[in-house]
């Protein structure tokens, strides 16, 4: 009799065992959610990211991450599937490619174009004391003393 | 050799500033194009009259309708989600006008920005047997520029737009919208 409850006990434990096992490899943490729902923003509550949002919708879908983690998709795929529901709004950060594009090219040109603008500048700059520095001594001409004059002058009478 | 290089050099210079100079406001004007175009489109008031914005629709189902094809039917678009409080005030009587004007009336429900999950589960619990669909992409919802769920529109026979309601429907509105477009020939 008790040799035959040990046995149901432990054929119990040997069926439930591998069952718990994968329950827990297959219920992701929220750690797991919470780094794709970051990600992403609520589509309804404007500017909040998904992680964050405290709205019984937002945590629906974090609940629907949750399961589609558990469903072995990865982080791009969940992110299609938002983005394919909801619209590229979600997106925490603009994808590269298509229109969306030119939100990343446009600061990278606009900042090309600032540092041709700032250089340009610069040699102007310093383009300016050298023209300085040729027209200052025919401005000095003029401030040459009275001593120096008069010696200059003796010394071309003598030559002539 | 050395000075008319320099020479071509100096005579490139201010055809280059000129090109830069070029492409820099060129570049000005896009982004104010873009930025016109931003304000126009969030600024845009909601459509509450003229031809109703056409669209399809796949159902849970599977099952695909298209705006245009009910023309001679008076519609009635309804947004809504299941994560909408007021939405389910009006569930109920959704569902009992359909059922009372189902030769007439064509109802089609938009699940706004939802899990399927969710959305399922409302439509069982208020047993809503009209047809209703995801709104991919939220694109529907921005055609119609809802400011939220739920809100109901009305299409006329001819396809236009006669009115929305934003928020929950009163009780008997609905009916007497529906009443005075059965009557408009």
């Amino acid at each position: 009799m008790k040799r035959g409850a040990l046995s149901i006990l432990a054929a119990g434990i040997l069926v439930l065992l591998p069952q718990t096992l994968l329950g827990q490899e297959s219920a992701p943490s929220d750690d797991q959610v919470n780094e794709i729902a970051s990600d992403l923003y609520c589509p309804v509550c404007p500017n909040t990211p998904l992680d964050v949002c405290e709205t019984l919708a937002c945590s629906e879908w974090r609940e629907q991450i949750r399961e589609q983690i558990a469903a072995g998709m990865s982080e791009s795929e969940i992110a299609d599937y938002f983005v394919e529901q909801y619209g590229e709004r979600v997106l925490a950060k603009p994808r590269t490619s298509g229109f969306t594009l030119v939100l990343w090219l446009l600061p990278v040109v606009g900042i090309g174009f600032g540092v041709l603008a700032l250089a340009g500048v610069l040699r102007k700059w310093r383009r300016e004391p050298d023209a300085e520095a040729v027209v200052a001594p025919q401005d000095q001409e003029g401030s040459v003393s009275a001593e120096a004059r008069q010696r200059i002058e003796e010394e071309l009478r003598n030559l002539s | 050799m050395l000075m008319t290089s320099e020479r071509a050099g100096n005579g490139n210079r201010p055809r280059l500033r000129y090109i830069v100079a070029g492409i820099s406001v060129a570049l000005m004007v896009g982004l104010l194009i873009l930025l016109g175009w931003g304000l126009q489109n969030t600024n845009a008031p909601q459509p509450e009259a003229g031809m109703a914005p056409t669209f399809s629709l796949t159902s849970f189902d599977g099952e695909t309708l298209a705006l245009e094809e009910l023309r001679g039917k008076v519609v009635v678009i309804n947004f809504w989600a299941s994560w909408c409080i007021p939405c389910r005030a009006e569930a109920d009587e959704l569902e009992a006008m359909s059922r009372k004007y189902r030769d007439d009336v064509v109802f089609i429900g938009v699940d706004y920005a939802d899990t399927e999950k969710g959305a399922l589960k409302f439509i069982e619990e208020y047993g809503l047997t009209y047809f209703q669909g995801p709104d991919l992409g939220t694109r529907i919802s921005a055609d119609y520029r809802i400011r939220g769920v739920p809100e109901t529109f009305y299409v006329a026979k001819n396809g236009e737009l006669r009115g929305v309601k934003i928020g929950p429907l009163s009780p008997g509105e609905l009916e007497f919208k529906i009443l005075e477009l059965l009557d408009d020939r």
